[in-house]
């Protein structure tokens, strides 16, 4: 009964995780829109703009930077840990 | 196979380690300014998103038409690194448009199309993973889908009006912004390789334990 339970709890947690991920992605990009009517009419260069609506590059490029670093780290990571836990269990079926 | 990780993780390692150095000397582009270096990393994230849609795509063919199994290992593997390397488009895509466009998202033939390619392979995955009896014959049908929406994703930018830039920046590219944006195509490359190298080999593993099972389930 306790494992069944377990499973079922465990089942449920992630498809409401799966569907939060959802929720979160299409909220997101619908939220990042600019509101209607704040769009210029042309095309306006950054070195125009003023001063007050410029933001600065350096922090954004290097959020760039960092996350392709961590993501790739951490998705080594994961196929590493994968792994291990896969050859772990070849080992004990080998023994028996 | 497992002799490449060593020789691979060092060189992958060596060229991200320069990649930022090269990149920090490349002339700064006219109108964007410093936000362009961005490009060094998003482009060829994108490549290995294509990449890795074809390797999914053409591996889940040969499995649909020869049912061989290692081509559906590789088609896994594939369609996996599909889903981290167009999470690195779409995420560092966003950083550069809000300062380029002054907008993290556009509903742009380019991005909406790249996001629907990285939606396709995300449920290429949750198939395979939840998808029970039958689910690799299901995925592979949907990774042959989504290996045929990357030419459109690639010449959507020619074809529609887009703020996207063209395909031809690539090939356009002055001496100062070419050899470090064809350093890190290989850098990524290298890093591609060890990725799906590792990748194909727990595929490997899992299906060795898979086997054994079978046959401890036989006696």
């Amino acid at each position: 009964m306790v494992p069944v339970l377990t499973r079922v709890i465990r089942r449920s947690w992630r498809w409401s995780a799966a569907a939060a991920g959802g929720l979160l992605l299409t909220a997101a990009s619908v939220l990042a829109q600019p509101p209607a009517g704040a769009a210029p009419d042309g095309f306006v260069p950054i070195s125009q703009l003023p001063p007050a609506h410029r933001m600065p590059a350096a922090p954004l490029l290097i959020a760039a930077y960092a996350f392709v670093w961590v993501a790739l780290l951490v998705y080594l990571w994961t196929i590493w840990r994968r792994l291990g836990r896969v050859e772990g269990e070849l080992k004990q079926l080998e023994k028996q | 196979m497992r002799r490449l990780f060593g020789p691979l993780l060092i060189l992958s390692v060596i060229l991200f380690a320069a990649a930022p150095v090269l990149i920090a000397q490349a002339p700064y582009e006219q109108t964007m300014g410093l936000i362009q270096k961005i490009f060094y990393f998003h482009v060829p994230a994108a490549m290995m998103m294509m990449l890795s849609s074809f390797i999914c795509g053409i591996w889940s063919a040969i499995f649909l038409l020869r049912k061989k199994p290692e081509a559906d290992r590789i088609a896994v593997a594939g369609g996996e690194m599909v889903v981290v390397f167009g999470l690195i488009v779409l995420v560092t895509g966003p950083l550069w448009a809000r300062i380029a466009w002054g907008v993290w998202w556009v509903w742009d033939v380019r991005l909406t199309s790249a996001l629907l390619l990285w939606m396709i392979f995300c449920g290429y995955l949750l198939v395979r993973k939840y998808g029970g009896p039958g689910a690799d014959k299901l995925g592979a049908a949907m990774a042959i889908f989504g290996m045929a929406n990357v030419p459109f994703v690639y010449i959507s930018v020619d074809i529609w009006r887009t703020m996207h830039p063209k395909t031809t920046v690539v090939t356009t590219l002055g001496e100062g912004m070419a050899i470090p944006f064809w350093f890190c195509v290989f850098a990524f490359l290298v890093m591609y390789a060890l990725l799906f190298t590792a990748r194909v080999h727990l595929e490997e593993q899992r299906a060795r334990v898979e086997q054994l099972f079978l046959e401890a389930g036989d006696l």
